[in-house]
């Protein structure tokens, strides 16, 4: 999908521009003077800095020794594993849903947006309460049609991780399902006419035409959907706030964690046991995405 | 040729089907944002009575809240106007200096100005809460810790590789013929800038507006490690505080954040339209 013209300019020999005129050049570099400032006070200088704090072979030693950061590893895996590899599917299958013409689906599109177009703080606070296993809406629905009181919720860590995953899924869901529905109606509808007088079956159309063109997009999508993810604090945090005894810290919570606790070595070494993960993505998303 | 049919058992089994899609589907969607409404129009005892809906709505709730009638409400109304004008200045800062840098890089072809384009594609990808600590102490270092200045600059810096990269990719599409042209007509660059590109890209820069503006009042993490005076903070660095109470007063909490959330979802409608086509097309090109 969207094949850019910006292949165009590049056939052109000599940049019109630039050769004939000194003057652009020179506006040009004031022009980009104001972002390099900002990357250079925000980007570059803080990065050097938290490297600069995690250069103690002492900090990994205690992070191998701390329980809470081995959990934290083992849920972010498990938070982009299995979390977002089910959310793609999810979204994959609800945009073949969403491309169907009917007037209530467009309507139902409409609102299906909603969870990304709101912020997500008061939404969980709001997913947070209906668990709450006193008060929330959940449990008194289980308690008034079954009499017994519901779980407690949050208390478990595995329930709570799950919890913080649905709701990372709630948020996001429509729209990955937004980008795969573009993917889907860039596909030429003379492909599945061909097939409908083949007699092909839904499945068969799916495996045969719509996989293959949306392969590549699929696979940018999981893995653009993976290096964000790492980075989200809210759900986990505002959801279950690490808790019970924090066994659900994700990675981006637990720099948070070690900074109240006054460990700021510990919260860079952490970022950084993370990098040789995250920078291979990353150099790749960027060879994707700068062609 | 096709004969006009009436709704074969075939079709109400389709329709069937999508039915039992689409229902869940807004359920699930719906659920987290009709629980926030219906706590906001309950009072506290049908609030926590776990009904679906409450046998006595009232609006009460948002008297509270307008009239600040509440320890954790006092400052309700300047934190939403520091949550409005850090959101628009955000808004307004990433528009200048994306634009600038996207003119510069895809038109005015400065020298290292792909590079320039990489190492804020690379920024992009790096996630947000990984820089939020060492970004902490940077705005330490230069003084700015509690000044709302902190949390715009960090914004700018979160939200402009993304917009920079979308407007280039927007006037890499605008043909090298007008730049000249214009300058044929005798245009200098600022004129160029002003007169040609700027209304070209009117589109694009609507869509990087709004997104920026949003991102800024949607943020959390950095409000709140940057922020922490409670007239300096945001709205939703005011709604994490209610939970630092045991009985907090989740009736006027939800109420809060449903005015909180009502001006991005109204935006968002708005601009439905750029927003879909500037921002989707950009996020994912493969």
């Amino acid at each position: 999908m969207a094949i850019t013209l910006s292949t165009s300019d590049h056939a052109i020999p000599s940049p019109p521009l630039s050769e004939r005129l000194t003057m652009p050049q020179v506006w040009g570099i004031v022009l980009l003077a104001p972002y390099l400032l900002v990357f250079l006070a925000f980007v570059v200088y803080p990065v050097c800095y938290g490297l600069w704090l995690a250069r103690h072979p002492s900090s990994y030693v205690a992070l191998y020794h701390d329980p809470i950061f081995a959990r934290a590893a083992v849920n972010t895996l498990i938070f982009l594993v299995i979390g977002i590899n089910f959310k793609m599917v999810v979204a994959l299958f609800l945009s073949g849903f969403f491309v169907q013409s009917r007037s209530w689906i467009k309507w139902l599109s409409v609102l299906f947006i909603l969870p990304w177009a709101v912020p997500s703080i008061p939404t969980i606070l709001s997913v947070r309460f209906m668990f709450n296993p006193e008060w929330g809406m959940i449990n008194q629905l289980i308690f008034k049609f079954t009499g017994e009181d519901g779980p407690n919720w949050l208390n478990d860590p595995t329930v709570a991780l799950t919890m913080a995953i649905m709701v990372h899924i709630w948020k996001s869901l429509p729209f990955w399902t937004l980008i795969l529905m573009t993917g889907r109606l860039a596909i030429s509808a003379d492909l599945f006419e061909a097939a409908d007088v083949d007699g092909a079956t839904w499945w068969q159309k799916f495996r045969f035409i719509t996989w293959p063109s949306m392969r590549t997009l699929y696979l940018t999508c999981t893995l653009l959907s993976m290096i964000w993810t790492l980075g989200d604090f809210n759900s986990v945090y505002l959801l279950t706030g690490g808790g019970p005894a924090d066994l659900t810290h994700v990675l981006s919570t637990l720099g948070i964690r070690y900074l109240r606790l006054d460990q700021l070595d510990l919260s860079m070494a952490a970022i950084v046991c993370a990098l040789p993960l995250v920078l291979p993505l990353v150099y790749f998303m960027m060879k994707r995405l700068s062609r | 040729m096709k004969l006009p049919s009436l709704p074969s058992l075939r079709d109400v089994g389709t329709e069937a089907r999508l039915l039992l899609i689409g229902i869940p589907v807004f359920i699930w969607t719906m659920l987290p944002i009709y629980h926030m409404f219906l706590f906001a129009i309950s009072p506290k005892e049908d609030a926590f009575a776990g009904n679906l809906w409450p046998a006595h709505p009232t609006l009460h709730n948002f008297h509270i809240v307008f009239y600040q009638q509440h320890y954790f409400l006092r400052d309700f109304w300047i934190q939403l106007w520091n949550s409005t004008v850090i959101a628009v200045a955000v808004g307004a800062l990433t528009l200048f200096i994306a634009t600038a840098a996207a003119f510069s890089i895809s038109r005015l072809r400065v020298p290292g100005g792909r590079w320039v384009m990489n190492l804020a594609l690379f920024t992009y990808f790096i996630p947000a809460a990984f820089l939020a600590v060492p970004m902490y102490r940077t705005m330490g270092t230069y003084g700015l810790l509690n000044n709302h200045w902190s949390l715009i600059l960090a914004m700018v810096t979160i939200a402009s590789p993304y917009a920079i990269w979308v407007l280039k990719q927007a006037s890499d599409k605008l043909p090298v013929e007008l730049d000249e042209a214009a300058i044929m007509d005798g245009a200098t660059t600022l004129q160029l800038f002003r007169l040609v590109y700027v209304p070209l890209m009117m589109p694009s820069l609507v869509a990087i507006g709004t997104y920026a503006l949003l991102l800024a009042w949607n943020e959390y993490l950095y409000a709140f490690l940057l922020l922490s005076k409670d007239t300096d903070i945001t709205l939703p660095v005011a709604l994490g505080n209610f939970l630092a109470a045991d009985d907090s007063p989740w009736e006027l909490l939800m109420t809060t954040g449903f005015i909180y959330a009502l001006p991005p979802a109204a935006i968002y409608y708005a601009f439905k339209r750029y927003m879909v086509g500037g921002l989707t097309a950009g996020a994912v090109k493969s």
